[in-house]
C-alpha cells in the first residue's frame, strides 16, 4: 500500500499516464420505475414511467419500446402509449427498495459504495482475485442479485467510476488502461449523469462542435481550465477516463466523525429523519471548520440488540447538509422499512456519521441567493426563524410545527395540507387550476377539523335535505349547532353541489350551503357558517367552517 | 406621545394667532409633548428603520405609529380575520410569523387576506408546553399570534419576552398589559339573497383602545373580508367624542 502511495502521490498533479482505480459498477436499469412498480405491485412487463414536473425521468423497457423517452411531456408519453402507468418521483421509495440489493452485493464483496439508488460501485481488485477473474465476478454478482432479490441488473468494469458507470449501461468489461479508448467515441451528453447537473456544459460543448467525449478529451487541459473553470476541468478528467479527483485525498482525522446515542432507541423513520437533520448540520459544520467537505459518507448504526449496520454513500459532488440528511433518511428507510427477517430486530440506539473521504471545502459553495437545493430561503430572518422552529420541534416532537401547502380541492379543509417543518414544501399539481364546485372567496377563517353535527330545519319543522338533483327540499329556516338552541336563519345561499368522482357508482350526494344565523344574544353580530350535506347511508348536515 | 396633547396644542395655537410659532415652540418644549409633524415623521422613521412591522394600508390608520411596534403586545378580539390580516403585510415583506394554539385556523382565508403562508408557521397543539413554545418562538420570529393565557403571570412573562426580543405578540382575546386592543364590535354580511348569491363581504366596526399614545379611543369601518377576501377601509366613525359604549380602557 505504501509503495502504491509513493508511486501515486507525485503524479497527482494530473499526469494522464496514471491509471484510475479499477471499479465495478452494478446498475439496475430504470430503477425509479422498477421501485415504483414494486411498491405499487405492478408487474414488470407493463409500461410505466416516473414523472417529475410533468416530464419523464425514467420509463420501463416496454414503455421505451412504445416510443416513450426521457424528458418527454406526460401528454406526449400518454399519446404514444395510452396504457402507460404514471408514477410520481419519490427518492425515499427508491432508496428504501434499493437497500436489499446493496445488502445482496455486500454478501459477496466488501467495500460497497452506494452512488445513488440504482447504482452501486465496488472496487474490483480484491474481489476479482478471490473469485477468479473479473468475468467470473460479474457473472456471480448478476446471478446472486437476480436470485436473492429478483431484480435485473447490469455490470460494467472499467478504470474509474465514470467509465465503469457508462460500461455498466452497455454491460461492457473495459480492459485495464483502455478507458479512454472506450469513452472516446461516446456521445458528449453522457457527461450529464443524474445528479451531476452538467446539462449546461454539455449544451455548450455541443454547440462548440465537440460531439464525442474523445474530441473533448483531446483538448489540452490548460485550455479547458482557462475556458470552463473547475466544472470543465472535472468533466475533462472524466472524459479522459480518469477519476473525478486525484487519489491523494486527505485522510480525515478521526474526530470529525459524529456519534449520537439515542435514548429511547429510534424505530421510526420520521424521528430518525428529524434527528438526522441536526446531526448532519453538526457533522457538516465540523468538517467545514477544518476547510473540508465530505464526498463519501459512512453511516453506521448499532441497534439495541447489538446488531451493527453500516453503509457507505459515495457522491460525485461534495455533500451539503441537506444531502447528508437525505442520505441518512434514505438509509433509515432502507433499514427500518424492509420486510420482516431482513429488518433489525430492535430500534437503533447509536448512529455514527464518518467522513470516509474528504475534499477541500472550497469546492463547496452555496449559491449567492439560494442555498443548496432545499428550496427554502436563506435570509437572516429565515434562518433565525428556522432555529426557533427546530427548537419548538425539540419540545413538541417533529409533528408539532407545520407550514401549510396548498393542494387541489374544493372544500376549505381539502385545499390545505400541513407539512411538518423541515420537510419539502411541494404543492400538489393543479392547486391553482379551476376547481368546479369550489366556493368563491372569501374562505372561512375557522375550519373545523372534525365536522360538527348540525340540525337544519325548514319553517314547518321538517329536516332539510338535498334531492338527487342537488336541490334543497325546502328553504332552511332554523339551524341548531351541536344540539344547541335553534337559531333563526337570517339569509342563506346555495346549494353548491360537490361532485367528486361523479362517474363512480355509489357516490354520495354532497352539497354545500352558506347560512347567516342571528346572533346568540340580541346585540351580538350575526354568524356566517359553511354547512355540508352528506347523503348516503347516514345522511347528515355538518358545519365545515365559520366565516369569522 | 398623547393624542389629546396634540389637539390641545392645536387649539391653543388657534387662539393665539399673533404668535403661533412661539406658542408651538413653548408647548413643544414641555417634556412628553411634541408637534404632530414630529410624531408623524417619527412614525415614518420607525417604519424605515424596522422598529415597527408594517401592516396592510387599510389597517395602518388604526394603529399608533401606523404599524406594529417591535416589543409590543397587541390584543385582537372578535374576529379571526382581523388577527390574520395583522400578519399579512409583515409576512409578505419577509418577516416570519407563527400562530400557536389554533387548530382550526383557515389557511385559505389567511392567504386571501394577504398572508404569505410560506412564512407562516403553525403550532396547532402546544398542549402543556404553551408558554415555553411561545417563548421559543418569540426568540426567533417577528410575529407570534397566540390564544389568551389563563394565568396573568404567564402573560406578563411572555410580554416581557416579546419586549426583550423585539418581537410582536398578538393575542386573540384580552391580554393584561396589551399596548393596543383592537376589537370587532359589530359585523354586517352582504351578498346573500335567499338562496342566491354568496357571502361577498362583511362590514365590521373596529374599536381601538389602548394606553400611552393611543389612550384616545377610535373606531373605524373596514370591509373584512372585502371582495376576494382582502381588506378594505370604509372610513372613520367619530373620534374622541363618540367613545363607544362598553369599551374598557386598557392601562
Amino acid at each position: 500500500m505504501s509503495a502504491l502511495r509513493e508511486q501515486v502521490t507525485p503524479l497527482a498533479g494530473g499526469n494522464p499516464a496514471r491509471p484510475a482505480n479499477r471499479m465495478l459498477v452494478l446498475w439496475c436499469p430504470d430503477w425509479p420505475v422498477v421501485a415504483a412498480g414494486a411498491a405499487a405491485g405492478l408487474p414488470a412487463h407493463l409500461p410505466a414511467a416516473v414523472f417529475v414536473a410533468n416530464r419523464v425521468v425514467a420509463c420501463s423497457a416496454t414503455a421505451r419500446m412504445a416510443g416513450v423517452r426521457r424528458g418527454m411531456r406526460r401528454r406526449e408519453a400518454q399519446s404514444r402509449c395510452p396504457e402507460i402507468e404514471v408514477f410520481v418521483d419519490d427518492p425515499d421509495r427508491d432508496a428504501r427498495l434499493f437497500e436489499p440489493i446493496a445488502a445482496a452485493v455486500e454478501e459477496l464483496v466488501v467495500g460497497v459504495d452506494v452512488v445513488r439508488p440504482g447504482l452501486v460501485a465496488v472496487p474490483v481488485s480484491g474481489a476479482a482475485g478471490y473469485f477468479g477473474g473479473e468475468h467470473r465476478l460479474a457473472e456471480l454478482l448478476v446471478d446472486h442479485v437476480s436470485g436473492s432479490v429478483g431484480v435485473e441488473c447490469q455490470i460494467g468494469i472499467a478504470d474509474g467510476l465514470f467509465a465503469a458507470t457508462l460500461a455498466a449501461h452497455r454491460s461492457a468489461l473495459v480492459e485495464r488502461g483502455a478507458s479512454a479508448e472506450f469513452l472516446g467515441p461516446l456521445c458528449i451528453a453522457e457527461l450529464d449523469q443524474p445528479g451531476a447537473s452538467r446539462a449546461e456544459l454539455v449544451d455548450l460543448l455541443r454547440r462548440l462542435g465537440l460531439h464525442t467525449l474523445g474530441s473533448f478529451a483531446a483538448l489540452p487541459e490548460r485550455d479547458v481550465v482557462s475556458r470552463f473553470g473547475s466544472v470543465g476541468l472535472l468533466a475533462h478528467r472524466l472524459a479522459n477516463g480518469r477519476d473525478e479527483r486525484p487519489p491523494n485525498r486527505r485522510k480525515p482525522p478521526p474526530e470529525l466523525a459524529v456519534t449520537h446515542e439515542f435514548e429511547p432507541a429510534l424505530d421510526r423513520v420520521d424521528t430518525a429523519a428529524f434527528l438526522a437533520k441536526t446531526l448532519s448540520t453538526r457533522f457538516h459544520a465540523g468538517l467545514a471548520a477544518q476547510g473540508l467537505a465530505c464526498t463519501r459518507l459512512g453511516i453506521y448504526a448499532v441497534t439495541e440488540q447489538g446488531e451493527e449496520l453500516s453503509r457507505v454513500w459515495r457522491c460525485a459532488e461534495p455533500l451539503t447538509p441537506e444531502g447528508i440528511a437525505d442520505r441518512v433518511r434514505w438509509q433509515f428507510e432502507g433499514w427500518l422499512r424492509t420486510g420482516e427477517g431482513v429488518r433489525p430486530t430492535s430500534g437503533v440506539s447509536l448512529l455514527r456519521l464518518t467522513p470516509e473521504e474528504t475534499v477541500e471545502g472550497r469546492s463547496l459553495q452555496l449559491g449567492l441567493w439560494q442555498g443548496g437545493d432545499s428550496g427554502q430561503e436563506h435570509t437572516p430572518e429565515a434562518e433565525r426563524a428556522a432555529r426557533a422552529l427546530v427548537h419548538v420541534q425539540g419540545l413538541l416532537g417533529p409533528d408539532g410545527v407545520f407550514t401549510a401547502v396548498f393542494d387541489g380541492g374544493r372544500g376549505p379543509g381539502e385545499r390545505v395540507r400541513l407539512v411538518p417543518w423541515g420537510d419539502r414544501r411541494t404543492p400538489a399539481d393543479g392547486h391553482e387550476a379551476p376547481w368546479p364546485g369550489r366556493l368563491p372567496a372569501p374562505s372561512p377563517a375557522i375550519v373545523f377539523e372534525s365536522p360538527v353535527p348540525v340540525a337544519v330545519t325548514a319553517a314547518d319543522g321538517e329536516v332539510v335535505s338535498s334531492t338527487d338533483r342537488y336541490q334543497l327540499t325546502a328553504a332552511p329556516s332554523k339551524v341548531a349547532v351541536e344540539g344547541g338552541r335553534p337559531r333563526k336563519v337570517v339569509d342563506w345561499a346555495g346549494p353548491w353541489p360537490v361532485l367528486p368522482r361523479w362517474w363512480a357508482d355509489g357516490a354520495d350526494i354532497r352539497v354545500r350551503l352558506q347560512v347567516l344565523l342571528e346572533g346568540a344574544a340580541s346585540g351580538e353580530p350575526a354568524v356566517a357558517l359553511l354547512l355540508l350535506w352528506q347523503g348516503g347511508e347516514c345522511p347528515r348536515w355538518t358545519v365545515e367552517g365559520r366565516y369569522d | 406621545m398623547s393624542g389629546s396633547a396634540v389637539t390641545e396644542l392645536r387649539e391653543t395655537a388657534g387662539r393665539q394667532e399673533s404668535e403661533p410659532r412661539a406658542t408651538v415652540a413653548r408647548l413643544a418644549s414641555f417634556p412628553g409633548v411634541s408637534t404632530a409633524s414630529v410624531v408623524a415623521s417619527a412614525a415614518e422613521h420607525a417604519q424605515v428603520t424596522g422598529r415597527t412591522l408594517p401592516v396592510l394600508p387599510a389597517l395602518a390608520d388604526l394603529l399608533p405609529r401606523r404599524g406594529l411596534r417591535r416589543g409590543s403586545t397587541v390584543a385582537v378580539g372578535g374576529s379571526m380575520s382581523l388577527l390574520l390580516a395583522m400578519l399579512a403585510q409583515a409576512t409578505t415583506n419577509g418577516h416570519w410569523a407563527a400562530v400557536v394554539g389554533f387548530p382550526r385556523l383557515g389557511v385559505a382565508a389567511a392567504s386571501e387576506l394577504g398572508v404569505d403562508v410560506s412564512r407562516l408557521a403553525l403550532v396547532p397543539r402546544p398542549g402543556a408546553d404553551f408558554v415555553p413554545v411561545t417563548a421559543a418562538l418569540l426568540d426567533g420570529l417577528d410575529l407570534v399570534a397566540v390564544a389568551p393565557v389563563e394565568r396573568a403571570q404567564d402573560a406578563r412573562r411572555l410580554s416581557a419576552r416579546a419586549r426583550h426580543r423585539g418581537a410582536v405578540l398578538l393575542s386573540f382575546g384580552p391580554w393584561p398589559g396589551a399596548e393596543v386592543e383592537l376589537r370587532c364590535v359589530s359585523a354586517r354580511w352582504s351578498g346573500l339573497a335567499h338562496g342566491h348569491g354568496y357571502l361577498r363581504e362583511r362590514e365590521v366596526l373596529v374599536d381601538v383602545v389602548g394606553r400611552g399614545a393611543v389612550a384616545r379611543p377610535a373606531r373605524s369601518v373596514l370591509l373584512l373580508p372585502g371582495s376576494g377576501g382582502s381588506v378594505h377601509r370604509m372610513g372613520n366613525e367619530g373620534a374622541e367624542n363618540t367613545a363607544p359604549s362598553g369599551v374598557v380602557k386598557v392601562g
